[in-house]
């Protein structure tokens, strides 16, 4: 069999834990393969030796059979090795030429020659069906488009094998479609990929073969084309997984959280949400649909109390919360489970029972006369932990920082869901997380619904809102395109609603 | 774990400035070992130069819990000096208008030196708050303000016989007290260094068990996320700021009306700065600023007795105490070979 890359024996060891145990990959030459695996379970470390970021204690790399020692990434792409981040690396003020050749610019005498390099770029763009503007600045065009102008980046260098890591998490159902069309022109001209996903779903729709990764250990590869997703689940997990969400149906009650005619403004200064109005009910997941950057962040932002609105009102329980502080907000019900968890979720540098109680710290019984009770966080945390799952080294004690993305997500929706709020404001909630935990937090979410609660689902996976919600509002440019019942309507209605184009599919799905 | 570490961090910074100290009285021709045996001789050989470097740490404790308590909530004041300079004027001019009972006076005077010193804290921290000045700007420019109060005050009403200087503090107002000083022979220990160790188990108090403390490490931690909390940043770095310009206001107090006998005009007081070090090395916790002050104490006490016994001059003490700071400053160097020897050494077992 003619292999392009040959990963063999790969073990690396950090402090602490055996990252990748005598990993062996393989990729043909013209195939995408798959690499799957929970968060943790090392697919990132490995590819990170591939692409010249970590040394391998032991194992070797081939490539085309021939041993190689790939020592730093430049030699990486040398050797025909290129990677799109999950995280682009792009200057936002440059061309798409100036950060394609940045770093190989090409010389004229004393001058970048852009000209040549941007008729290249063309080229390239021609044959893999990219459609990419060489003169467009970054900031103006789409995550999409930034996507492929990595794409580029690579293929201008010349590169045999790229290195997909999650690349559709920030892309749009359109855009994802169109992703995979490039990766089969990519392999119609010769190239072979290697794909990290956790969406088994895209694997099943691209993906040639299969490695399953647990733990640092290959569980085994498969062809994708004999196999299921729930084998491959099961595969990574380690169990059976679920995957539809047990939900019975039930009636929603009275309005709790009123959102009326709110403009809420950027940081940059642009009108993220525009005269938005919705209203969540008690006893319903209200999932809240859109493209990543149409207003969502600085809508959840406003009703939490973290940015100021401009004008329109905000009511909780028929309360005015428009100008109440974030602790009112609080302290009257309301939850928020943020998106980034590390940045907002989290004091990372605090214990877990810090953290557990972020914002109860300073009511009994945690707290007596301003001083605090240790006593009664630690039993706080311990029960909180053990209800909610949470596993961590040293239990309670452990620095939120050690603990996995997984074990850091379910903590922060144990706390929220622990305060019993009226309204628990979820977004992205289980962004990054492997099935397992998925699945867990979903369980959780429905069950808040179930109690009587009201949940506003936040989030960027369909699949999730899909699965989850009573109803669904899809929000674009700042407002809400349509209300619909996601019984009425399919994925692709929904996805085209959020390129904010259609209105008529929100006639066809509107519920009552 | 994280305790070791630092004082693991700690010891290495110390070796290696007096090992770099050693390294330029070689270089100068005099013997290392005679100049360190004079070094700590003058800061320890007896009751009175103990005294003394007790009398040293006491100032230097009070601004480095000062520092620290701000590099905690996340900020980098480096108003101590300026802060000291209030504390100390108002301690000054109460000592020399007001006529009080000594105990009565001296509550007074540390009080309102607390008080000074922590408004000229809040500014900086009401100005972050409101307006997001950076704190080092604006304590800078507070520091050159309480100079330059000094500069005028001190000269225009409270002089005696030299323009430079204000009158000499009566014993009714001085933190000296003369069972202090007769316990140390005669030396400048006062009862500011009961006020230091006081302040070093309120401020762990209250860092490590109230609820204030709580809010405050959140915001030096994370202030993203304590904003998510609910916690209300602003205020708390004003008021970070507000404690930690009371505790340099207090080193004040017991700097001009304690361990000197009267307020000089135009020294900016370099207490303030070291704090900087004192706090580095002490690795921000009071127990590690309380031994921090002490070993600097020392080296201040015992600079001016190595340079009279040997011809060392003393500035090669000022520079151990330099690269003492360089190497804590870099502490990620010691904290990554702390951690690589213990993985060695587990895997080694």
């Amino acid at each position: 069999m003619d292999y392009i890359v040959e990963m063999l024996s790969i073990t690396k060891r950090f402090p602490g834990i055996l990252a990748n145990d005598d990993i062996s990959i393989r990729l043909r030459k013209g195939e995408i393969l798959a690499l799957l695996g929970e968060n943790g379970a090392g697919k990132s470390t490995l590819m990170s030796i591939l692409f010249g970021l970590y040394k391998a204690d032991s194992g070797t790399i081939r490539l085309r059979g021939k041993e190689v020692h790939v020592s730093n990434p430049n030699v990486a792409g040398e050797l025909g090795i290129g990677m799109v981040h999950q995280h682009f690396k792009l200057v936002q003020n440059f061309t798409v030429t100036e950060n394609i050749v940045l770093g190989l610019e090409p010389i004229k005498g004393l001058v970048v020659d852009l000209k040549s390099a941007a008729r290249r770029i063309k080229e390239l763009s021609e044959t893999y069906g990219l459609n990419v503007d060489p003169y467009a600045k970054i900031e103006d065009i789409t995550v999409g488009m930034q996507q492929r102008v990595e794409i580029l980046k690579m293929l201008y260098r010349n590169a045999e094998v790229l290195i997909f890591d999650e690349p559709t998490g920030v892309l749009t159902p359109q855009e994802i479609d169109d992703l995979m069309a490039i990766m089969r022109n990519l392999i119609g001209e010769g190239k072979s990929i290697l794909l990290i996903t956790h969406k088994l779903k895209e694997i099943k729709a691209i993906a040639d073969r299969c490695t399953v990764i647990r733990r640092g250990k290959v569980i085994g590869t498969v062809d994708v084309a004999d196999t299921d997703e729930a084998k491959m689940a099961e595969m990574m997990v380690g169990r059976a997984v679920s995957f539809s969400v047990d939900k019975a149906p039930r009636e929603s009650g009275e309005v709790v959280l009123d959102i009326s005619g709110l403009n809420v403004l950027s940081g940059r200064k642009t009108q993220a949400v525009k005269d938005l109005s919705l209203q969540v009910r008690y006893g319903e997941i209200l999932g809240l649909a859109g493209v990543d950057g149409n207003g969502q962040t600085e809508l959840v932002e406003a009703l939490t109390g973290l940015r100021k609105t401009q004008s329109g009102t905000i009511r909780l329980k028929g309360v005015d919360v428009t100008h109440a502080t974030v602790r009112a907000r609080i302290l009257s019900g309301m939850a928020h489970i943020p998106e980034d968890r590390q940045r907002r979720g989290l004091v990372l540098d605090y214990s877990m029972e810090d953290n557990l109680v972020l914002e109860v710290y300073g009511l009994p019984p945690f707290s007596h006369g301003g001083f605090l009770d240790r006593k009664a966080i630690r039993a706080h945390a311990d029960k909180l932990m053990e209800d909610f799952d949470v596993r961590a080294g040293e239990g309670s004690l452990a620095v939120a920082r050690s603990l996995s993305g997984g074990n850091q997500q379910k903590a922060i929706v144990g706390r929220e869901i622990d305060h019993d709020p009226d309204v628990l404001i979820a977004v992205q909630p289980t962004r990054g997380l492997d099935v397992g935990s998925i699945e867990y937090i979903h369980k959780r979410l429905v069950e808040q619904r179930d109690r009587g609660k009201a949940v506003l689902l936040v989030s960027l996976e369909l699949d999730e809102i899909m699965d989850l919600s009573d109803r669904i509002a899809v929000m674009s440019h700042g407002s809400i395109v349509g209300i619909v019942d996601p019984k009425s309507v399919t994925e692709a209605d929904v996805g085209l609603m959020m390129t904010g184009v259609s209105r008529e599919i929100a006639k066809k799905g509107e519920d009552k | 774990m994280k305790g070791l570490r630092d004082l693991f961090t700690a010891l290495a910074a110390v070796i290696l400035g007096l090992l770099a100290g050693a390294v330029l009285m070689l270089a100068i021709g005099a013997n290392p070992l005679e100049g360190f045996s004079y070094l700590f001789r003058g800061g320890l050989m007896n009751i009175e130069r103990i005294g003394n470097t007790l009398a040293t740490a006491t100032t230097l404790t009070l601004t480095g819990l000062a520092m620290a308590f701000a590099f905690r909530t996340g900020l980098f004041s480096i108003g101590a000096p300026g802060q000291m300079l209030m504390g100390g004027l108002v301690a000054t001019v109460i000592g020399l208008s007001l006529h009080l009972p000594k105990w009565e006076m001296l509550t007074v005077i540390l009080l309102a030196a607390m008080i000074a010193g922590s408004i000229w804290g809040f500014i900086p921290g009401y100005l972050k708050a409101r307006f997001n000045v950076h704190e080092v700007v604006s304590t800078i420019m507070l520091n050159w303000i309480a100079y330059w109060t000094v500069y005028y005050v001190i000269p225009a009403h409270f002089k005696a016989n030299l323009e430079t200087e204000s009158a000499r503090i009566p014993d009714y107002a001085s933190l000296k007290v003369p069972w202090l000083t007769e316990m140390f022979k005669g030396s400048f220990i006062n009862l500011g260094v009961f006020a230091a160790i006081v302040a070093a188990v309120v401020i762990s108090i209250i860092l490590n068990k109230t609820v204030l403390g709580y809010e405050l490490k959140a915001v030096g931690f994370n202030r993203t996320a304590a904003e998510f909390a609910g916690i209300n940043v602003p205020m708390n770095m004003a008021l970070s700021l507000g404690i930690s310009g009371a505790l340099a206001g207090l080193a004040g107090a017991t700097f001009y009306v304690g361990y000197a006998v009267n307020m000089q005009i135009g020294v900016m007081p370099s207490q303030g700065m070291d704090a900087i070090a004192v706090a580095l090395l002490g690795a921000n916790s009071p127990l590690g600023v309380v031994l921090a002050a002490l070993f600097f104490g020392v080296l201040h006490s015992g600079k001016g007795f190595m340079n009279a016994m040997t011809g060392i001059p003393p500035e090669i003490g000022d520079t151990i105490i330099a690269i003492i700071i360089y190497f804590a400053a870099t502490s990620v160097l010691f904290t990554r070979l702390f951690d690589g020897l213990r993985a060695r050494f587990r895997r080694g077992q």
